[in-house]
């Protein structure tokens, strides 16, 4: 299975991995050799089976609407490269999704 | 009102967040509260750390059923999650858990009054998705900073399809809806607050044409006034460019309501790909019928019920009833003045007159009235029966919003019963013609307009409480002589 | 006394009748780490003083009377279960400096029943691969002949356990690799039932896929161990409502008269002639000992490993967009905008080998190609799942190899990454249908050893080491250890 350049470049934006120019041509060959495994479902006859999601065959359990955590703020964000009067810092953010 | 040109039509799809209110997060623990510093109600699920997993909060499947009733819509079990990829600082897993397949609600409608009747509008689903974050953007040198107290909150995402072809058709579906959320007590519906938010998609084309135009996304309206005047720009914006000879990109595009414009999102086209898969964490939810049944059994009178209950019930006009049934915490306030005043009609217009301008004066809602529903409805009765004026009433109205007491008290303490007794007014009509001798000579020669002036003498002397019809059957009877 | 030539149960026994006391059991397991591990490198973090403070605590309770059920015990913990308190890194240097303020279900469930923590194994980043050669941390050597690799992603949890520098440890399997070391380390090694451990604090790589399980010297080991951590967690939306399982009590019960299934497609596969041979002594002991042997057929069992690297990446690619730099973990030097913080994180901070998986998950769901790949691996997943349905309706368990062979020289296929999934041909089916599995040793070839599987219905875990024990209880390869 055949990946374009401009095709890896876009999975690798959606991904959010960046990849040096020089590297492109090896992950190529390594990600097409991947992918041909893929095209071995192609023979296999689907037709009237459902998609499994899950293994178990349940419903989801539900939980009741209650407040149980506390305020650990200052434990959480212990582990943050970078804060600020408890918020975390990053490169401004400009316009986005939401 | 349509100002451009007559040979194009508006196609607007509304998509409407609305903010549930929960105590607890879709899928923590973590409070929904509004107001608290920053990161002090996200927990690790909301921080998304390593390990971590969503819990469904069971409350947001009561909501999601009652809305899903208020909008004749089928009620979908099982319903299943799925996630959304997209990567942003407020969006800490890098996906958010929505629905995809099959969402809780579907293909329901909402009928809404326009300025050329009724008209359906249908809604194509209604889905639960959890909120992201906030960036704060003030004070940090050149960075922002990341607030996920919201972040999990719960949302459901109403779709309208795309049946509405006015702005003003927008606004009144939006309101519906609005009026709707707040009855069913699901959400408190703030659009400044953003419990409460609608993306608008326009498009245009010739009128005749069967294919959609390009369509774009509109956002960052937070008030009704503006969805009007977002999506009225778009319109004209739309039109004006085809009419040029330009296409439509097809784009997210943000409302500045000090400019009245929209711009374009700097936002990477590809970037959209969401590439939506079943959520794996999240089991598919199976509503048992039981379950439905007994929310449905706890859902309140809707607001169209109550309009139509209000007109047959208290005979109020059509648009009284409107008024009083669009906000829930009103339409209550009403039938408790009613219960005690006995008097729809006189209520009404207390509520919607004297009332109503004494909260906006105060930027006040009815739950925060000085003046109770009970003590209105007192009021209210006074007047029915007699013991004071409709005028002396207003008055009174005033005293108890600024003091807080008894109606009966104040009518007593400052005397202000109405005088009822023929004789007594009697006297004072006497006093009062003679001691106006030439206005007596000009109406007896002629000049009725002069009447007004006598009973707005005997009101003076009697400092407003003679009653007002007597005063005027005893009045005309003597100057008749 | 060689402590840790007692199997985990005797240990047990020991510290109950007083042999020994927990402090003496734990010092004695540090000391051989300190001594024994640097050739191995299958610890990230020795965890010494809070292991003694365990220790010492853990005898105050037998001196009272009043102690927990494993109270005392060591145990290791692979690298991926949250531990408040110590580092959790999951092999990456995204989670290097990591410190979770809350610990995994799997490790509150065994620390409540008062098991002392030796450390935090080595594993495969993120849990991809199957040699433990991805780890940011160094590559795990196989005790065995430290040229070879032990495994993986559980590379260092087989390592410990089999060098006895720990007498048990906690592993997680997603296509293999809790069974796939265990059989290149001469282990038993169980996944149990989709569900049935929680995965909460459990870091995910695939979350239809991921179970705990653990890596022990024998069944008995792994039965105790497996049970105490097994049972319902609200905190886990998909783990089973049901309690803590007995998994011992039934150990000892004969297989006369139980049926194995042998699946023909695996057969059909061209094996190099000493595993066939391994696997065939195997059946001859179990007929000995009065089970029957039954061909069946799984006639999709083929699709598994195209089935498994599609789902696997895809549900990974979403489940690591957490690490971004921004919350926890690493962060590239002065990014200048958000784009650049994300792209330059996730580039520095994951491995090759994650990366990779990320990008072919990321273009599997992706528009145009979700019906293609992903729908049609989860349709093709529930085909592999009807043929086990079908086959436990005439069979009790199902055997086969665990691993096309025995371990394999360190870099002999990092340069080839399908080479190396095939490692997992015979495991992946399991964690598709959600099915337990094991792998026991069976065999030897050229000094490594050599496991084989067996896979049960759904929640016959209980029944699947009954078979383990019985053939241990007849044979002796699970008693051999490597000279180190």
């Amino acid at each position: 299975m055949a990946l374009s350049d401009q095709e890896l470049k876009e999975i690798a934006y959606l991904a959010r991995i960046s990849v040096k120019e020089e590297s492109l041509p090896s992950l190529k060959k390594e990600l097409e050799d991947i992918l041909g495994l893929f095209k071995e479902l192609d023979e296999a006859n689907t037709s009237g089976v459902d998609a499994m999601s899950h293994p178990l065959d349940l419903s989801q359990p539900t939980r009741k609407d209650e407040v149980t955590e506390e305020d650990l703020r200052d434990e959480l964000l212990k582990n943050a490269p970078s804060v600020k009067s408890g918020l975390f810092l990053v490169p401004k953010v400009i316009d986005g999704e939401n | 009102m349509k100002n451009y040109s007559e040979d194009w039509e508006a196609v607007i799809g509304l998509e409407i967040h609305v903010q549930l209110s929960t105590k607890s997060k879709l899928f923590s623990g973590a409070s929904t509260d509004f107001g608290a510093l920053p990161n002090t109600q996200a927990c690790n699920i909301d921080l998304a750390m390593p390990g971590v997993l969503p819990v469904l909060n069971e409350e947001v499947l009561r909501m999601a059923v009652k809305l899903g009733k208020a909008l004749n819509a089928e009620i979908n079990s099982p319903t299943s999650f799925a996630r959304k990829n997209y990567f942003y600082p407020d969006s800490p897993k890098g996906y958010q858990i929505s629905q995809m397949d099959k969402p809780i609600v579907e293909n329901g409608y909402l009928d809404i009054e326009t300025e050329n009747g009724g008209k359906r509008i249908g809604v194509t689903r209604a889905h639960l998705e959890e909120d992201a974050g906030k960036s704060l953007h003030d004070d940090f040198e050149g960075q922002s900073g990341i607030d996920l107290n919201r972040a999990g909150t719960p949302l459901l995402e109403i779709v309208s399809e795309p049946e509405i072809n006015t702005p003003e058709e927008a606004v009144a579906y939006l309101k519906s809806i609005h009026s709707i959320i707040r009855y069913l007590e699901i959400s408190d519906g703030n659009m400044a607050e953003g419990s409460m938010r609608c993306d608008a998609n326009v498009s245009v084309r010739k009128i005749g044409e069967e294919e959609l135009g390009t369509r774009t996304e509109t956002k960052n309206v937070n008030s009704f006034r503006f969805v009007e005047k977002a999506i009225q720009y778009e319109i004209e914006r739309q039109i004006h460019e085809l009419k040029s000879g330009n296409k439509i990109t097809q784009e997210t595009r943000l409302y500045d309501s000090q400019a009245n414009t929209t711009r374009p999102m700097r936002s990477k086209e590809f970037a959209n790909d969401y590439r939506y898969f079943p959520e794996p964490d999240l089991l598919p939810v199976n509503l048992e019928k039981e379950f439905i049944e007994e929310v449905l059994a706890t859902m309140p009178e809707m607001p169209n019920e109550k309009r139509e209950r209000f007109v047959s019930e208290f005979s109020l006009s059509q648009y009284d009833a409107d008024l009083l049934a669009a906000d829930k915490d009103v339409a209550d306030f009403f039938e408790e003045v009613t219960k005690v005043s006995n008097s729809p009609k006189l209520s009404a217009n207390w509520i919607m007159g004297e009332l109503s301008a004494e909260l906006n004066n105060e930027n006040l809602g009815i739950k925060e009235s000085k003046v109770s529903s009970n003590k209105l409805g007192q009021l209210i009765s006074r007047i029915e029966d007699g013991t004071i004026s409709g005028k002396i009433a207003k008055d009174i109205f005033e005293k108890i919003w600024t003091t807080g007491k008894e109606v009966d008290d104040i009518i007593k303490e400052e005397g202000l019963e109405q005088v009822t007794d023929d004789k007594e007014i009697e006297l004072m009509i006497d006093e009062v013609i003679e001691n106006n001798p030439q206005q007596l000579e000009q109406y007896r020669s002629g000049k009725d307009r002069l009447f007004g002036f006598f009973v707005g003498q005997v009101m003076k002397a009697s400092q407003g409480k003679a009653n007002p019809k007597q005063v005027n059957d005893i009045l005309k009877s003597k100057l008749e002589k | 006394m060689d402590l840790h030539k007692l199997s985990l149960t005797k240990q047990l026994e020991g510290l109950k009748k007083g042999d020994f006391t927990s402090t003496e059991l734990t010092s004695h397991y540090l000391n051989r780490i300190s001594e024994l591990d640097g050739q191995l490198n299958s610890f990230i973090t020795v965890t010494e003083d809070q292991a003694l403070s365990q220790a010492k605590a853990a005898d105050d309770r037998y001196k009272k009377n009043n102690n927990f059920s494993l109270d005392g015990l060591p145990i290791a913990h692979k690298d991926i279960f949250c531990t408040k308190g110590v580092l959790t890194t999951c092999g990456s240097k995204m989670l290097s400096n990591f410190e979770a303020p809350y610990s995994s279900t799997v490790y509150d469930k065994l620390d409540k029943k008062g098991m002392v923590m030796l450390g935090k194994t080595n594993m495969d980043e993120f849990a991809m691969g199957s040699s433990n050669e991805t780890s940011y941390f160094g590559p795990v050597k196989n005790p065995w002949n430290i040229e070879y690799v032990p495994g993986g992603s559980s590379g260092g949890s087989a390592s410990c356990v089999s060098a006895e520098l720990a007498p048990i440890a906690t592993a997680t399997d997603t296509g293999g690799s809790i069974r796939q070391p265990a059989s290149l380390c001469g282990l038993t090694g169980i996944k149990p039932t989709y569900g049935r451990v929680s995965r909460y604090g459990m870091i995910a790589f695939a979350s239809s896929l991921d179970q705990g399980g653990v890596i022990a010297k024998s069944a008995e080991d792994a039965a105790l161990i497996l049970e105490a951590m097994s049972g319902h967690d609200p905190k886990d939306s998909t783990s089973l409502k049901l309690d803590q399982p007995d998994l011992t009590k039934n150990l000892n019960n004969p297989v006369k008269g139980m049926k194995i299934g042998l699946p023909k497609e695996f057969f059909e596969k061209e094996m190099a002639p000493y595993v066939l041979k391994s696997i065939e002594e195997a059946i001859e002991v179990y007929k000995s000992l009065g089970a029957e042997i039954v061909e069946i057929s799984l006639g999709n069992i083929n699709l598994s490993l195209p089935i498994y690297y599609i789902i696997a990446p895809a549900e990974c690619s979403a489940n690591l967009s957490r690490y971004d730099g921004v919350r926890y973990g690493y962060r590239c030097e002065d990014p200048k905008d958000i784009e650049d913080l994300f792209m330059r994180t996730r580039e520095e901070g994951f491995g090759a080998e994650v990366k990779r998986r990320i990008l072919i998950g990321t273009y599997a769901l992706s528009a145009g190609y979700y019906d293609a790949f992903y729908l049609k691996a989860q349709k093709c997943r529930q085909l592999v799942a009807n043929d086990f349905s079908e086959a436990f309706k005439s069979v009790d368990v199902i055997l086969s190899p665990t691993t096309p062979g025995t371990s394999f020289k360190s870099g002999e296929k990092t340069n080839d990454p399908v080479e190396m999934y095939l490692q997992d041909i015979f495991t992946i089916p399991a964690n598709l249908a959600g099915l337990p599995g094991l792998s026991i040793p069976c065999g030897e070839h050229n000094g490594l050893p050599l496991g084989m599987q067996l896979v049960g219905n759904s929640l016959e875990e209980g029944k699947l080491l009954q078979f383990a024990h019985s053939f241990q209880s007849n044979t002796d390869w699970h008693m051999k250890m490597p000279n180190i």
